[in-house]
């Protein structure tokens, strides 16, 4: 079947294509098209029954003509040919070398789609990762195996918060990093594929970088195919060849428009907001690959990039992946505004598996305890600032306006540092106490009464004053 | 055998002229297996549990002439499974770290040996009916496993097999059937049985539930009760402790079985509960957790239908050891992700949506649900029950979603979480306005019995003091807090010192994880004490900026994780000191009030 060619195309729309008479196709399996010009484009089977076959093809059917375009079946799903040569190498989304160089060759060729990883065989991640942001180590740390996006809006500085992240990831103790990267861009503009890239080239990581990308302007059916072919990529680095793996993916709001798009071509019931109601599933296709493996070394950490329709937290996107995902870094435009970078919104932010990486043993024995009492005095300083925008800070108690200060040196300098400051957890940690430390002892009860004594220095603070 | 005739992602459309709705279908040359949701004519229309990539049309098809079954008997306990019953452990073994598709593994070990003990009282020619207890196996140190006469089963017991080690699937009785149709055919008995997940087993009757399930978390307990038996929500937006609440309802609450069922959850939330349940010892038993807890779980990235199956793979396997005289509970994380895999294949199979593309049944399938929720006398005159506590993934934290509602309507308990608490890092998030109980009678009946006679009143002086501060919060938010009087603002301190020193319990600190229904009481009316007597100073003319100053009430905030639930006496002392710490500030202002007046 797979040397065979069909010309029984009988109709087309907007990226699919109905083949009539031609039994016995598998499902999913992929396509390869002709066209009249002798231009192959490649496409996938989504519905199958012996009169009729429909094909999504990923570079669209703009200009085909129905009568000159020949289908082959290849009778086999998307796959990714893997060896150690991807390395340092860019792909477009279908997996095809896009820097000029030959295509990998390798008897070895995964499964795009990959098959779900039974639940007893994952490791719980528990490493914890600094990445020398304080908003995050400090507040809502990334372990080694987690998937934690960061949930941005237009014109925020998530590409650099990104970055930085990657140039900056380390396990505790360790000089550098050890991490390979794969990076998948969808969707994203050429300025932000080449910011990367040149990112990249100045910490000197390119040779240990693998590259997807579908950009803006090209094929949008080809997005459903690039984080899965990335995450191929990357459970063959982690699982195969043993590296720990750093997978950035931006952006998944352009993905899921995509998905969105196929999916209203192919008559599926929308859901929410049009979407269809199977996002959540697909979503979690992607995101669920993080991980570690039982008895494997290598491990996939995820950060995907997704901004946020209209800043607007509770759009289908952002929320499906919320409730996927373990936790968010959400960055907000408030901060950005006032010049504070990395513009964490941190109340919002959440590492759902912080308690299991920090404290004794993995960072330091108070770390749990003063990331809790940062969350409380900064969410009690916000409500005070709120009041003090109705009824002016002149009218506030002395206690009261102490927050305000203590928010206000949060923002400048926990929260804010430069974009090339690396700072250790334990810089963090100290600096988090300098802050506490503008509070008196008894407004902090979520740290224990030894922690005070060891670590706060509100006497010092007061005379100071 | 019939044939493939169409595949649309998990839907695949057959040709099986004799197939059953709801019977069970295996599906090409790799045999995944369905289930048949629809009949027109000769063809058949199929949900597979399976990613069905690489099927045609024209591989075989064949029903097998049952529905979706689970197998109950020993071996459950301490597994973990997958939406339709595979053990994933075994699943492992066989297909390695991923799932492979078509995978058949026995859902119960056939090769390992229980010890039966048949009970003395069943003898041959003996009358015995479904749901009556055989013998016993001691399936782990805390459960005794009860073997049971499958529930539609009666008649003459010819024989029994003496006590001794046996394989489940060995004969260990048989029955001479008594029935119209089946008169006088002799049935073989095994140590375990085969049940259909989406009928609910058969009770005598329903009992009336009557006591509560102890979660060992206050703002439950204390303030939102549920029973043994009872039906409760967990609604909350992501990131709003869901699933830490769940985890520490499964790991605290004092029900003999526990099963959690983790649907189109995170993988690693299961791998911790793994990972870490076993570390944990039963607070009421002292063995390993997960001698009493069985997990069913089928993640977000495996196949939408065996999710859909999930809940009722669970349930069903609560109803079975509630039939043997068990309190059981039973967790569903999250039951809205099972309403959109209902949706998924609505969808598919082109049924009208009515709100946000759910199919109209979607209420009724939740109440069904939720109805095999109860306490019951069982068959064999026993008493067991069913809690189950669904939580709800609401999109955007709205409640008023139809998921969210239809379940409000049904359920008596309802933990609503709030993403506001949440952002605070006020956990468990549960919103003290929004959550509701309609246990509360029965509850105080039990903690008046076996707590304190002040329970009731007690919870409800808190309550309203909550939503006093509720009120002036709102009046602060306008024109700041120097606009109260002493009173008002004695109550909002003392409201901020309900939450903190009782509502926020931290689930990681060894000692405020767990609170014993007397510890919780204490502190309850430990903080109303402080209360009571600091609005009595205050109504002497006291102002409350001097009292809010105490270093009593930040030493009181702590009392949750200084003191252990066997530490009763100490936090009792304490109580005891509270009026001396008042009266010092009083003497000064008895002294000063006539001063003031002159």
């Amino acid at each position: 079947m797979k040397n065979i060619e069909f010309r029984t195309a009988t109709s087309a729309q907007g990226g699919l294509i109905v083949m009539g008479g031609v039994p016995g196709v598998s499902a999913g399996s992929r396509v390869s098209l002709k066209d009249h010009a002798g231009n192959l484009r490649n496409g996938l089977v989504i519905r199958s029954a012996d009169d009729a076959v429909l094909v999504e093809v990923f570079e669209g059917t703009d200009d085909l003509d129905l009568e000159r375009t020949w289908v082959r079946f290849l009778d086999e799903p998307f796959k990714l040919p893997v060896s150690r040569d991807i390395l340092g190498r860019v792909f477009n989304g279908a997996g095809l070398p896009r820097d000029g160089r030959p295509p990998i060759i390798s008897a070895d060729r995964r499964d795009v789609n990959g098959e779900p990883l039974n639940p007893a065989a994952r490791a719980y991640p528990r490493e914890f990762i600094q990445t020398g942001i304080s908003a995050i180590d400090g507040m809502n740390s990334l372990t080694r195996g987690q998937k934690l996006p960061i949930f941005s809006g237009g014109g925020l500085p998530h590409n650099r918060v990104a970055a930085q992240i990657v140039r900056q990831a380390k396990l505790l103790g360790e000089e550098s990093s050890e991490f390979v990267v794969v990076f998948a861009a969808f969707g994203a503009s050429h300025a932000d594929a080449r910011f990367f890239q040149e990112s990249f080239e100045e910490s000197g990581v390119l040779n240990k970088v693998v590259m997807f990308l579908n950009l803006a302007d090209e094929p949008v059916i080809e997005r459903l195919l690039t984080p899965r072919a990335a995450l191929t990529a990357a459970e063959y680095l982690a699982y195969d060849l043993d590296y720990h793996v750093l997978v950035v993916m931006t952006d998944m709001t352009a993905y899921a428009e995509a998905l969105r798009e196929v999916a209203v071509l192919r008559g599926d019931v929308p859901a929410r907001k049009g979407y269809p109601g199977y996002l959540y599933s697909d979503l979690a296709e992607i995101y669920e690959r993080a991980g570690r493996i039982k008895n494997r070394r290598g491990s996939i950490t995820m950060i995907p990039v997704l901004s946020m329709p209209s800043d607007d937290i509770t759009h289908p996107i952002p929320d499906l992946t919320g409730y996927i995902t373990e936790g968010q870094i959400v960055l907000g435009r408030e901060l950005s505004n006032q010049g504070v970078y990395p513009p964490v919104t941190v109340l919002p932010s959440l590492s759902r598996l912080m308690k299991d990486g920090i404290g004794k043993n993995f960072t330091r024995e108070d770390h749990p305890h003063v990331a809790s009492q940062l969350f409380a005095s900064y969410a009690k300083a916000l409500e005070i600032r709120g009041l003090a925008a109705i009824i002016g800070a002149e009218e506030l108690s002395d206690a009261d306006r102490r927050y305000l200060e203590f928010a206000e040196n949060f923002e400048r300098r926990f929260i804010g540092q430069g974009e090339d400051e690396d700072r250790s957890v334990y810089e963090t940690l100290n600096l988090a106490w300098d802050l506490l430390s503008m509070l008196p002892p008894e407004a902090l009860i979520r740290v224990s009464e030894e922690e005070l004594a060891k670590y706060h220095k509100w006497q010092a603070v007061a005379e100071a004053a | 055998m019939g044939k493939i005739l169409e595949i649309n992602g998990p839907l695949v459309k057959l040709q099986l002229a004799d197939a059953v709705l709801g019977e069970q279908v295996r599906v090409g040359k790799i045999g995944l297996v369905g289930e048949v949701i629809g009949r027109d004519g000769d063809t058949a229309l199929a949900q597979l549990y399976e990613d069905t990539a690489g099927l045609r049309p024209g591989e075989v098809a064949e029903g097998l002439g049952w529905p979706l079954s689970v197998e109950l008997g020993p071996g459950l306990l301490n597994a973990i499974f997958d939406g339709v019953q595979r053990p994933l452990n075994a699943v492992w073994e066989q297909s390695g770290d991923r799932i492979a598709r078509g995978v058949a593994v026995p859902s119960l070990p056939r090769d390992q040996r229980w010890h039966f003990v048949p009970d003395p009282q069943r003898r041959a020619t003996t009358a015995v009916a479904g749901g009556d207890v055989l013998g016993t196996v001691q399936e782990t140190e805390s459960i005794q496993h009860r073997i049971l006469v499958p529930p539609l089963l009666h008649g003459e017991l010819m024989e029994l097999a003496p006590e001794g080690d046996y394989t489940i699937e060995e004969v260990i009785g048989r029955v001479k059937l008594r029935g119209d149709v089946n008169e006088g055919r002799i049935e073989k008995l095994h140590l375990f049985h085969r049940w259909p997940v989406r009928t609910p087993r058969p009770f005598r009757r329903r009992d009336h539930a009557v006591k509560p399930l102890l979660t060992g978390q206050r703002i439950l307990d204390t303030f939102y009760p549920l029973l043994k038996g009872g039906k409760a929500a967990i609604p909350g937006p992501f990131g709003a402790g869901k699933t830490m609440l769940q985890q520490q309802i499964a790991r605290w609450c004092n029900a003999e079985i526990v099963i959690y069922v983790g649907c189109g959850e995170r993988g690693n939330e299961l791998t911790d509960v793994l990972e870490f349940m076993p570390e944990l010892k039963d607070p009421h038993t002292g063995r390993p957790l997960m001698e009493r807890t069985l997990l069913v779980a089928n993640t977000s990235n495996m196949p939408v239908v065996a999710r859909e199956a999930s809940i009722y793979v669970g349930v069903t396997l609560a109803e079975y050891f509630r039939d043997q005289g068990y309190d059981v509970v039973m967790v569903a994380d999250s039951t809205s992700r099972w309403a959109e895999a209902l949706r998924e294949v609505a969808g598919r199979l082109g049924q009208m949506p009515v709100e946000e593309g759910y199919p109209a049944y979607l209420g009724s399938r939740l109440a069904a649900f939720y109805e095999r929720a109860g306490r019951v006398e069982t068959l064999s005159g026993d008493h067991g029950s069913v809690t189950l506590i669904g939580a709800v993934s609401p999109p955007g934290g709205d409640f008023s979603e139809p998921v969210t509602s239809h379940t409000k309507e049904i359920i008596q308990t309802f933990w609503g979480l709030s993403k506001e608490l949440a952002d605070a890092r006020h956990y468990p998030a549960v919103d003290w306005l929004e959550s509701f109980s309609g246990y509360v009678p029965s509850a105080a009946k039990w903690w008046a019995e076996n707590v304190d006679a002040g329970w009731e009143a007690a919870r409800g002086e808190a309550l309203d003091l909550l939503a006093a501060s509720e009120e002036l919060q709102r009046i602060v938010n306008l024109v700041g807090v120097e606009a109260l009087s002493s009173e008002q603002r004695w109550t909002l301190e003392a409201a901020g010192l309900i939450k903190e020193g009782l509502l926020q319990q931290s689930a990681t600190d060894e000692i405020d994880s767990f609170s014993s229904p007397e510890k919780q009481f204490a502190l309850l009316s430990a903080l109303l004490e402080i209360y009571r007597q600091g609005m009595k100073l205050v109504k002497l003319g006291a102002p409350a900026r001097r009292l809010i100053q105490m270093p009593l009430l930040a030493q009181a905030r702590r009392w949750k994780s200084q003191h252990k639930s066997e530490e009763i006496a100490v936090l009792k002392e304490k109580i005891a000191r509270i009026p001396a710490e008042f009266e010092q500030i009083a003497q000064d202002y008895e002294q000063a009030a006539p001063a003031a007046r002159e």
